[in-house]
């Protein structure tokens, strides 16, 4: 018997802004990307974890005007919690991202307990930190 | 909410991004408000009202939450001080009991066992003392497992 992550989910202002962040900063894949009216279904994956989807969604989906509200706020000033992904050749992944545009919080630096790891944030305000595999 | 209140949260953020980074230099006020396009008075009313603390409370409790990591680390306290860009020992020292609850050496000396299970990224956001206006800091506290005096 197994138990696998199958979909994490996470909250963007802008799911064009998020996907041109995700695809061409980080590598990562357009899974879906699928409208009906006001309704968009959008997720993200990576080929090194066939199974796994990041699912964008937008702070009113589904939500009160004043919980939506209260939630996108918190996303614009960034305290919403980080994602961590791990690269196979991080450099490699943080230039790519800083052509792409991103948002740097820290550089590839060595960190005294291990892997070498830097930090961007996300158009959104997420912080996203990739660590070296 | 309107698409300017987000705009000035998202300045904030950039802001406090800046005291996170650049905690180590001699950052002041006007240097950090003008990083948001705000006046300094402008700025620390809007950062508090968005993070419930003054940014120069912000750069105090990033400063020590880094300090309380070279402690951990095995620094000694004149270097941790330092190190985080504080350049006076005894304000450093009664800013970091007011705001941990215990003196610098006292912190060192005890077990950290439950925040070194955590990575240090993680531990980075999560140890930051909060200030509730009380001068204790109750989320570190529960962070390291206080639940007495």
């Amino acid at each position: 018997m197994t138990i696998s992550l199958q979909y994490t989910h996470l909250t963007v202002h802008n799911p064009d802004e998020a996907i041109a962040f995700y695809r061409d900063a980080l590598g990562l894949e357009v899974q879906n990307d699928v409208r009906n009216g006001d309704f968009r279904w959008v997720t993200l994956g990576t080929a090194a974890q066939p199974g796994l989807g990041i699912v964008l969604s937008e702070p009113h989906a589904g939500r009160s005007k004043e919980d939506g509200d209260a939630l996108a706020k918190l996303l614009a000033k960034g305290v919403l919690p980080m994602l961590n992904f791990t690269a196979s050749d991080l450099d490699a992944t943080f230039e790519q991202a800083v052509s792409a545009g991103a948002e740097v919080l820290q550089e590839p630096i060595d960190q005294p307990w291990g892997p070498k790891d830097c930090a961007f944030r996300d158009p959104s305000g997420n912080m996203v930190r990739v660590a070296q595999a | 909410m309107t698409p300017e209140e987000l705009v000035t949260l998202t300045l904030l953020r950039k802001a406090r991004d800046m005291i996170d980074r650049d905690y180590a230099q001699p950052l002041d006020v006007p240097t950090i408000a003008a990083k948001a396009f705000m006046s300094p008075a402008h700025f620390s009313r809007k950062f508090r009202e968005a993070y419930g603390e003054s940014p120069y409370s912000y750069l105090m409790t990033r400063r020590i939450e880094r300090a309380s990591a070279l402690l951990r680390a095995g620094a000694s306290v004149t270097d941790a001080c330092m190190t985080v860009g504080a350049t006076s020992l005894g304000s450093f020292s009664s800013r970091f009991t007011e705001i941990m609850g215990e003196t610098p050496s006292s912190y060192k000396a005890r077990d950290h066992s439950a925040i070194e299970a955590m990575p240090p990224c993680f531990v980075r956001v999560t140890t930051r003392p909060a200030r509730d206006g009380s001068g204790k800091s109750s989320r570190n506290q529960e962070a390291l497992g206080h639940t007495g005096p």
